[in-house]
């Protein structure tokens, strides 16, 4: 047995690795969050955490729910299809407490050109001005009811449809 | 007893079932949302956007995203006849306040809206050393704030240029498609304040959604199919000059 005569180096080597295993394993367990490995490499709780944040804008349904007087006006004009939001702002404080928190008076002369002035870049068939002699610097709305924009009343839903198809 | 090849053959379709649930993961985002029942994507529909820069307005509101810095913004595009490799592209402070009248006579000209395409392969979460951006189970692509450490590789890896270093918190930023949104059944602010539906959310997992009718339709075109990012931002009829 002379081969193994010094074996115990070998034990004390392995001891220091099971040691050093273990150390690992325990430090890892700790340091690790919990979660990490739920779905991938990453934390699984990160998803709660990103989905936790409030909402600023409450979404049209939420304005239809109250507003229905002005989406049946909307339903048969050219914005039929524009959101509340898109003009009004992020309004979720007002949906979520509508006592309290008010929306902000709109100014047409600020919104409309927004959308509505002219630029070369903009698709052929969407309506567009100049502002600056198209007005005589009277705002929009002496003229045009921003829920139904069209002056004669007119302008259907099924007109603004083929419209879009155009473009 | 012992175990025979006809009792494992038996244990074989339960431990099947048993790995299925391991692999459906037991928390969820939310309560009535199932992360295995989505698989998030946008379509931009180009010929609509007018380049009035409300989705650029909304995602700053819902996100706080700092001044100066984007999740989205709008390109315009001047395209002089022939010349289809060499554009000229503006978008002056991401088309925050819109676009002022165009310089250029002529040519072809139009907007494009670029955010994260969300890719099924993204570069920007091969790259991160600490696993602190994935692709969620529902085909998002998210930062975790906590776990980055602000080394920007994945700022260098994104082919789209659609991250950025926060300067507040100092970790990797991005648009997140309105997460907290849309695990609520909410779309994204963008999609919500785009005047003329330009911009689509679509759920490609779901047989109902108008995207597949739209896709089938539509000439429809990816940024930089090269790159194989299997990007899900779907353009409709994008000009060739688009980088």
């Amino acid at each position: 047995m002379n081969a193994f005569k010094d074996a115990g180096h070998l034990f004390r080597l392995a001891a220091v690795f099971v040691i050093g295993i273990l150390a690992f394993l325990g430090i890892r367990a700790v340091l690790v969050p919990k979660s990490f490995g739920q779905y991938g490499h990453y934390r699984g709780d990160a998803l709660a955490e990103v989905a936790a944040r409030p909402v600023s804008f409450a979404g049209h349904q939420a304005c239809e729910d109250c507003h229905t007087d002005v989406l049946e006006k909307k339903k048969s004009g050219r914005h039929a299809h524009v959101n509340c939001e898109a003009c009004h702002g992020a309004l979720a404080k007002h949906a979520n407490d509508p006592g309290s928190v008010q929306p902000a008076k709109l100014d047409t002369a600020v919104l409309c050109v927004r959308c509505h002035e002219a630029n070369i870049a903009k698709p052929k068939g969407f309506p567009q001005v100049a502002s600056a002699d198209h007005s005589n610097g009277m705002p929009c709305d002496t003229c045009h009811q921003p829920h139904s924009p069209a002056i004669d009343g007119g302008g259907t839903a099924k007109e603004t449809t083929k419209e879009t198809a155009k473009q | 007893m012992s175990v025979t090849r006809r009792h494992i053959l038996l244990l074989l379709p339960a431990a099947a079932v048993a790995w299925k649930h391991v692999l459906a993961g037991t928390p969820e985002v939310s309560p009535n949302y199932k992360l295995s029942e989505h698989w998030w994507s946008m379509l931009i529909d180009l010929p609509k956007c007018i380049g009035c820069g409300n989705c650029v307005r909304a995602c700053q509101t819902e996100n706080d995203v700092p001044d100066g810095y984007f999740r989205t913004w709008v390109e315009r595009y001047h395209v002089t006849d022939y010349d289809i490799e060499n554009p000229h592209v503006d978008s002056p402070d991401g088309a925050k306040e819109g676009f002022p009248p165009s310089k250029e006579k002529g040519g072809k000209n139009f907007f494009v809206p670029k955010m994260c395409n969300h890719c099924a392969d993204s570069p920007c979460t091969q790259v991160c050393p600490v696993g602190a951006t994935f692709i969620a189970p529902d085909g998002v692509v998210l930062v975790d704030k906590k776990y980055c450490l602000g080394c920007r590789y994945c700022v260098q890896a994104c082919p789209y240029g659609c991250r950025f270093i926060n300067p507040q918190t100092m970790t990797a930023e991005k648009c997140t498609l309105c997460y907290h949104r849309i695990t609520k059944g909410l779309t994204t602010a963008c999609c919500e304040a785009c005047p003329t539906g330009a911009r689509q959310l679509a759920d490609l997992k779901n047989p109902n959604d108008p995207i597949h009718e739209f896709l089938k339709t539509h000439n429809v075109q990816v940024l930089k199919p090269y790159m194989a990012t299997h990007a899900k931002l779907f353009y409709n009829d994008l000009d060739g000059s688009v980088r």
